[in-house]
């Protein structure tokens, strides 16, 4: 029922969604951390997310590295295509990754400031390139007959690719404020509880103009989805969970927030991707010309081995990781060891 | 200007300058795991300063390595799609797997390591280094099968216009991949040897924790011969009679060897000229090399005259870096041997400017690292996989020139700031030095 080329297009969206729910509320942690002006509160954000970021990290890398053995075209095509917003992000990505250690080595608050701007700037990034190029593929980009990309950089920042930025922006605002609620105390722990509720509500905001949006951009996104029940399925997932993350805010149960907006990022990702499939980029210059499941992928034998790669590595994986994040379980507390 | 050029210039520059981390995150972890090893077995007291000291080096290492290698994981699809698109479906499945084996085993235990001393065993946090130096050794392990690929091609086809998989096990364990796994790792385990030898030795120098710092020297020291000599005999050796037998272009290159001989000698030492590829000032061993490459001293070699003008890779480029590479590793068994001779004689802690050599020598294994990987990837020009694909087809299509120079400046200038950034910390954290004993055990 469900061929190799479809398990792989599910397998790129695990990873994607992982990717969202773990990094995304490190880069929220990076922007509020823009905000952040206690010294305490501040070293509690890096503390937060330091033992955990760089594993969190490596889901992106996993998902550039599965792309290109399952579906090299699209992998070579994009890449190429987003030339400058990828060394862009590459850059970002590289600041945000020295200034745990770098900053936590200041001994001055002038040197410390300097990390603190480029871990909150670059975690901005990263979340709205992120993003952008989320909405590129999602609205479609120019792709020829011969599936090459004919696009601009300025062309990236399209209307439409820039509202579907913000929304990404927005919901890993609200993901790591629930987070650092949850790992910190006090006048911290309640601050971010507000930023949660703020960010919530410009979440809400922006998904409804981004639907909006799809509509009239990127129709071909709803062809058939009204009758698909797997939409249905996550779009209720969807209102069920957004609706949850105040409740659980004001009653403060952060741990469950913060199930409810990792919820939100999975169905949110996962309608995006119910329709696309089984396309995996469209071309806005004729639908025709679109980077599918069938066209950009790698060969049968390539595809199976490769899963079975996944069904060894991912476990093993999920074990370990878990493993880790119960060890650093509970609210931070600032010891010798920590940044 | 050419966007083939630019795009190499702009790979070499991001992997060249990438590829100065993970050596030293190999080493040194490795290198941590026998020092917390020791620790959790004897119980002392100075293992663990000596591991809580290091384990701040490696975590300045590590941070600028991934920080740099995310870059690399990307590079593939936005400098060579045309590369990309004709051996994803070889090429992409080491990247992933070293993503999904490695990248995840060493982040997600360094975080432990350094962040989680104090929240679990003594056992559980030697087992989080040990994860650490596993993972760092398996993602050298594929990246090089990757890497491996490109020299030494198998287990595939051409079918449907690009490079197919046909047999997974024959691509992985191509016939390079094992040699050149042995002889990068070890000359990663060089690298640690010496960054610890030579930062203990300073540390000496200064006065500084000299019970500690005696110690990790001597731990070094000893690693340190084994694995140099280990570098010459069986792993460079096994690594050169391989390419002798699989790339004899590049063999020859290396070599110098400009027209096929019977009895061919090694060059020991030559100012080597381009044009006519000449060696000049040249000391000869006469019929050691046709004896190391075959066995036999009177083997005929093949000289770069056997092949057409257009499979011959850049001759000045790959002989220099070669044999800067060979020079290197004498030195550091050389260097080695003196220092355990003088540990054994107790006279090296006062030989202050043998210490202050040793300390000076931290980068030299790093040098020869990038020394041996452009004589690897130079000498398998033209090709970027040898005999199916040029290089000089391989660029993006759609990337243009201006875009990659833009690129070129970026990460030029962060990778300028990073290598400020990194020099200072280390500095730094060097000149801290270790926790005084005494202090942490009143602790």
């Amino acid at each position: 029922m469900i061929d190799l080329n479809s398990t792989w297009f599910l397998l790129i969206g695990v990873l994607v969604i992982g990717y969202a729910i773990l990094d995304g509320f490190d880069l929220g942690v990076g922007m509020l951390h823009l905000f952040t002006t206690d010294e305490t509160e501040k070293r509690k954000n890096f503390n937060a997310i330091g033992p955990v970021w760089d594993g969190n990290e490596v889901w992106l890398l996993t998902a550039g590295g599965a792309l290109f053995a399952a579906f090299p075209i699209v992998y070579a095509t994009v890449f190429s295509g987003f030339y400058l917003a990828l060394m862009l992000l590459l850059a970002a990505l590289i600041f945000r990754a020295i200034s745990f250690e770098f900053r936590s080595k200041m001994e001055t608050s002038a040197g410390k400031k300097i990390w603190d701007m480029a871990f909150g700037i670059s975690s901005f990034l990263i979340a709205l390139l992120l993003s952008v190029a989320f909405g590129n593929i999602l609205g479609g980009v120019p792709i020829e007959k011969a599936g090459m990309y004919t696009g601009t950089f300025l062309g990236l920042l399209n209307p439409y690719a820039v509202i579907i930025g913000l929304v990404g922006v927005a919901m890993f605002l609200m993901h790591g404020a629930i987070y650092m609620a949850m790992k910190s105390d006090g006048a911290q722990s309640h601050r971010m509880a507000k930023w949660a509720n703020w960010a919530w509500m410009a979440f809400i905001a922006l998904y409804f103009l981004a639907t909006l949006a799809t509509f009239f951009f990127a129709h071909f996104l709803f062809e058939g989805m009204l009758h698909a029940p797997l939409f249905w399925i996550l779009f209720l997932l969807l209102l069920a969970s957004v609706g949850f993350v105040p409740v659980a805010l004001k009653s403060g149960r952060f741990g469950r927030a913060f199930i409810a907006s990792s919820l939100v990022i999975a169905s949110i990702i996962g309608l995006s991707a119910v329709s696309l499939f089984p396309r995996l980029v469209p071309s806005s210059i004729d639908i025709t010309n679109s980077l599918t499941i069938y066209n950009a992928s790698s060969s049968p034998y390539t595809l199976q081995v490769m899963l079975i790669i996944a069904l060894i590595g991912v476990p093993m994986v999920l074990g370990y990781t878990i493993f880790v994040y119960r060890i650093f379980k509970g609210k931070v507390v600032l010891g010798e060891n920590s940044y | 200007m050419d966007p083939v050029f630019l795009a190499r210039f702009q790979f070499a520059m991001t992997v060249g300058f990438h590829f100065i981390f993970p050596p030293l995150t190999i080493g040194l972890a490795w290198l941590l795991v026998i020092v917390e090893g020791l620790g959790l077995k004897k119980g002392n007291e100075i293992y663990r300063t000596i591991g809580k000291f290091f384990g701040k080096i490696l975590a300045i290492i590590f941070a600028v390595g991934v920080a740099t290698g995310i870059v690399m994981e990307f590079q593939f699809g936005t400098n060579w799609s045309e590369y990309s698109k004709f051996v994803g479906d070889i090429f992409g499945a080491p990247l992933a797997a070293e993503a999904l084996f490695a990248f995840f085993l060493e982040s997600t235990f360094l975080g432990l390591y350094l962040l989680g001393r104090d929240k679990v065993s003594p056992g559980t946090h030697w087992f989080s280094i040990l994860m650490v130096a596993i993972g760092s050794t398996i993602s050298a392990f594929w990246i090089l099968v990757a890497n491996s690929w490109q020299q030494t091609p198998a287990g595939y086809v051409i079918r449907n216009g690009r490079a197919e998989l046909t047999d997974f096990w024959a691509a992985v364990f191509n016939p390079s991949t094992l040699v050149r796994f042995f002889h990068t790792v070890d000359a990663a385990l060089i690298a640690g040897a010496f960054l610890m030898a030579g930062i203990s030795a300073i540390l000496i120098v200064k006065r500084k924790e000299i019970a500690s710092a005696k110690k990790s020297l001597t731990v070094a020291v000893i690693f340190g011969l084994i694995v140099s000599l280990l570098e010459v005999f069986p792993f460079g050796h096994e690594h050169a009679r391989q390419v002798a037998q699989t790339q004899p272009e590049k063999f020859a290159a290396t070599q110098g060897l400009y027209a096929s001989q019977s009895s061919a000698p090694i060059a020991v030492f030559a100012f080597p000229t381009n044009n006519p590829p000449e060696l000049q000032a040249h000391v000869k061993i006469p019929g050691l090399l046709s004896w190391l490459a075959f066995g036999d001293v009177n083997a005929t070699v093949k000289g770069i005259n056997e092949f057409p003008a257009d499979e011959i890779p850049p001759l000045w480029m790959t002989f220099v870096s070669y044999h800067n590479m060979v020079a290197l590793g004498m030195y550091f068994i050389l260097v080695m041997l003196i220092a355990a001779y003088k540990i054994r004689k107790n006279t090296l802690w006062e030989s202050t400017k043998f210490l202050k050599l040793l300390f000076w020598s931290i980068p030299l294994p790093v040098a020869a690292c990038q020394f041996g990987w452009i004589a690897a990837e130079v000498g398998r020009q033209p090709w970027i996989v040898y005999k199916l694909m040029r290089t000089s087809a391989a660029a993006s299509v759609t990337v243009t020139a201006g875009e990659i120079l833009f690129s070129i400046i970026l990460f030029g200038t962060v990778y300028l700031l990073l290598f400020v950034l990194f020099v200072y910390y280390m500095m730094k954290e060097i000149n801290h030095g270790p926790e005084p004993l005494q202090l942490q055990e009143a602790v």
